[in-house]
């Protein structure tokens, strides 16, 4: 019995080596193998299609679910990862929100929420009555008050809707970062130009989702073309949700939404 | 340090994460601090040479050479603050239409051309006659400025007399550009709460007013105390009277502003009281309002009031002119720096504490106010500040102004 028993082991044994080798070897190819070689699934339909230097027929939309969100910071991560920001400085990090019994509200972010939300707050001196997060990124304005202030036209807006920064240009003269109403600029110390997040422009132009998107483990954060029927932002925006904006009174029209936003965000 | 921006030294409440940066820092301070004085100084030359307010005739020149000092400089502090200065002129090749800040090389360069030519057609005879007398080097300078013209006619200097006039009267609505403008730049920022107000443009304007009389004050009575020569009360007299209602006029506003945002009491509001009642409280309330606006508002008002003597005029009015000049750089701080620290979070505000060494630091902001002062230097040994030591002036009875 006791030999049966040890033999399903070793099988087993055997059984996972060769597998956690034959991982290591097709994981090893994928960093040989060229990238352009590799078929990566298209993740937002019809890009691969798209020819010329704007998307056509396409108006994309960012919506972030707070209801989903469990501030992990995966997302900050992918960020930090895919742009190598300088420490200090954020293209998108997440808040937290307590609000106590007597509708206090408490927030904070310790390093963006880079290092995710992993101990609760202990400095609530009254019972917690809810609690949310609430990542930020560049609301992607169709009114950017960024590009309306730059003096030499180093932050534009793309025909298809994007605001981006052109690091040639750009003088660093920081108008952009006090006109900004959502505080998604900085002044990157590497490059010494204005930096802020561009919701992935490279990926989505090769038909794939923003790098925050993509890691988010709840889909709290969702990306698509609001032309699209399919899509799903299209039925989130479409279909009785509460979706709002961060300041709609700065009159901006961002095409970053939330849903599920509280009064309390800012 | 990050090198660029200037790191908060803390927040209090929640601040976004990337408004721990005080991105417009010192420089930002002095920009509009030199541009002001610029335009005060102006208007200083401008009440003799186009109001005709003839007590002011001793320092009428001076004022244009002083802003001319001052104007040299105005950019200094903006090149030190951009992160790539070696692409500051894309601002005039490539402007962009819809940034305020675009309009900044133009409005600068076409007043500097106006002020320039102002100079050279004031002191063109004192220019001609002290090319006569000059040899080598500044012979050729003094034939430079004085456009190659030697011609002293009476029918020549009636059209110098025209020329200035205009350039004068066209110097005033420039200057009020120059500085109204600087104003707009942060009265356009509808993010920030603080700034966005269409009386920031005015109180620009006039807190520049102030400063420039101001500076002229401190200026003539320093240079005339160094030189020994006695000060002429009648001119002191009739820019202290200046000073005293163009102070009226930007106290007022400056505390009419903010009282407007307190009786509207928008979502606004309550966290630009935090502000002002929190980090701002020092700088604003005891500095700016209380000792540097307060007082001199009270002297101003003995001063304008009762007839004073000479002795006391003497040491007041650069007392009183010392104090307007922090009054108004105090205001720049709580304006530049002050909109700053309150993060659009609404919920929190940075702390900030300037470093002595950094780039933007209070070494590199010292340097360029001195700078200012050491092209005056240069450019009295080039124009004759004065009446007695000006050859044209005491050579003719016909003045050529």
């Amino acid at each position: 019995m006791m030999d049966a028993i040890q033999s399903e082991i070793s099988r087993d044994r055997r059984a996972f080596i060769k597998k956690v080798l034959g991982g290591t070897i097709a994981g090893s190819l994928l960093l040989v193998i060229p990238a352009g070689a590799m078929d990566v699934p298209e993740q937002i339909p019809g890009m691969r299609e798209q020819e010329g230097p704007f998307i056509k027929g396409k108006k994309f939309v960012f919506i972030v679910d707070i209801t989903r969100c469990i501030g992990c910071g995966s997302c900050c991560v992918a960020d930090k990862n895919e742009y190598q920001v300088p420490d200090g400085n954020y293209r998108t990090w997440v808040e937290r929100y307590v609000i106590d019994d007597h509708d206090n509200v408490y927030v904070d972010s310790p390093n963006g929420g880079l290092d995710g939300y992993q101990k609760p707050r202990t400095d609530i001196p009254h019972p917690v009555r809810d609690t949310f997060f609430v990542p930020k990124l560049c609301n992607m304005c169709e009114k950017p008050s960024c590009v309306q202030v730059c003096p030499v036209g180093a932050t534009y807006q793309t025909k298809d809707g994007f605001v981006l920064i052109d690091q040639k240009r750009c003088v660093a003269c920081s108008y952009c970062v006090q006109a900004c109403p959502y505080s998604v600029r900085f002044i990157n110390p590497k490059t010494k130009t204005a930096d802020k997040c561009t919701w992935c422009y490279h990926r989505v132009r090769k038909g794939l989702l923003p790098a925050c998107v993509n890691v988010c483990p709840v889909q709290a954060r969702k990306f698509g073309d609001v032309n699209d029927r399919n899509s799903e932002v299209y039925k989130i925006l479409h279909q009785p949700h509460v979706v709002s904006v961060l300041k709609p009174g700065m009159g901006n029209k961002p095409s970053l939404h939330y849903v599920g936003l509280r009064r309390e965000v800012v | 340090m990050h090198g660029l921006a200037e790191t908060a030294t803390g927040a209090i409440g929640y601040a976004f994460p990337n408004d721990l940066h005080v991105h417009w820092s010192l420089m930002i301070v002095l920009y509009p601090y030199i541009t002001g004085i610029v335009a005060g100084a102006f208007i200083v030359s401008s009440l003799y040479h186009v109001f005709h307010v003839k007590a002011l005739k001793p320092i009428a020149r001076f004022s244009l050479v002083f802003a001319l000092a001052f104007l040299a400089c105005a950019t200094l502090p903006l090149l030190n603050h951009l992160g790539h200065p070696e692409r500051a002129f894309n601002m005039m090749l490539t402007p962009s239409p819809t940034s305020a800040m675009a309009g900044f090389g133009y409005i600068y360069s076409a007043y500097a051309i106006v002020l320039i030519l102002e100079i050279l057609f004031i002191y063109r005879p004192t220019l001609v006659v002290l090319k006569d007398q000059a040899t080598g080097f500044m012979r050729t300078v003094y034939n430079v400025l004085s456009i190659g013209s030697d011609n002293l006619s009476s029918r020549s200097l009636h059209l110098d007399h025209k020329i200035i006039s205009f350039l004068a009267g066209l110097g005033i609505p420039m200057a009020c550009v120059l500085h109204g403008y600087v104003g707009f730049i942060f009265g356009g920022v509808k993010a920030n709460p603080m700034w966005a107000t269409p009386l920031m443009p005015v109180i620009f304007l006039l807190s520049a007013c102030v400063s420039g009389i101001a500076g002229i004050i401190v200026a003539y009575m320093f240079i005339m105390k160094i030189k020994g020569r006695p000060v002429d009360l009648e001119c002191i007299r009739t820019c202290i009277k200046y000073l005293w209602g163009f102070f009226i006029l930007d106290f007022t506003f400056e505390m009419l502003e903010l009282f407007s945002h307190a009786y509207m009491a928008t979502h606004h509001w309550h966290a630009l009281h935090e502000l002002y009642w929190g980090p701002l409280y020092i700088s604003f309330w005891v500095l700016q309002v209380g000792i540097f606006s307060v007082i001199p508002f009270f002297i101003l008002t003995f001063m304008n009031l009762f007839r004073i003597g000479d002795g006391l005029v003497k040491f007041l009015a650069p007392v009183v002119s010392l104090m307007i000049l922090f009054q108004v750089l105090l205001m720049r701080w709580n304006v530049v720096i002050g909109g700053q620290l309150m993060s659009k979070s609404e919920r929190g505000s940075v702390i900030f504490q300037p470093q002595w060494l950094e780039k933007e630091g209070i070494l590199p902001a010292i340097i360029i106010m001195v700078l200012p002062l050491v092209i005056l230097y240069i450019l009295s040994k080039v124009f004759p500040f004065w009446q007695e030591d000006d050859p044209y002036v005491s050579g003719s009875a016909a003045s050529g102004e």
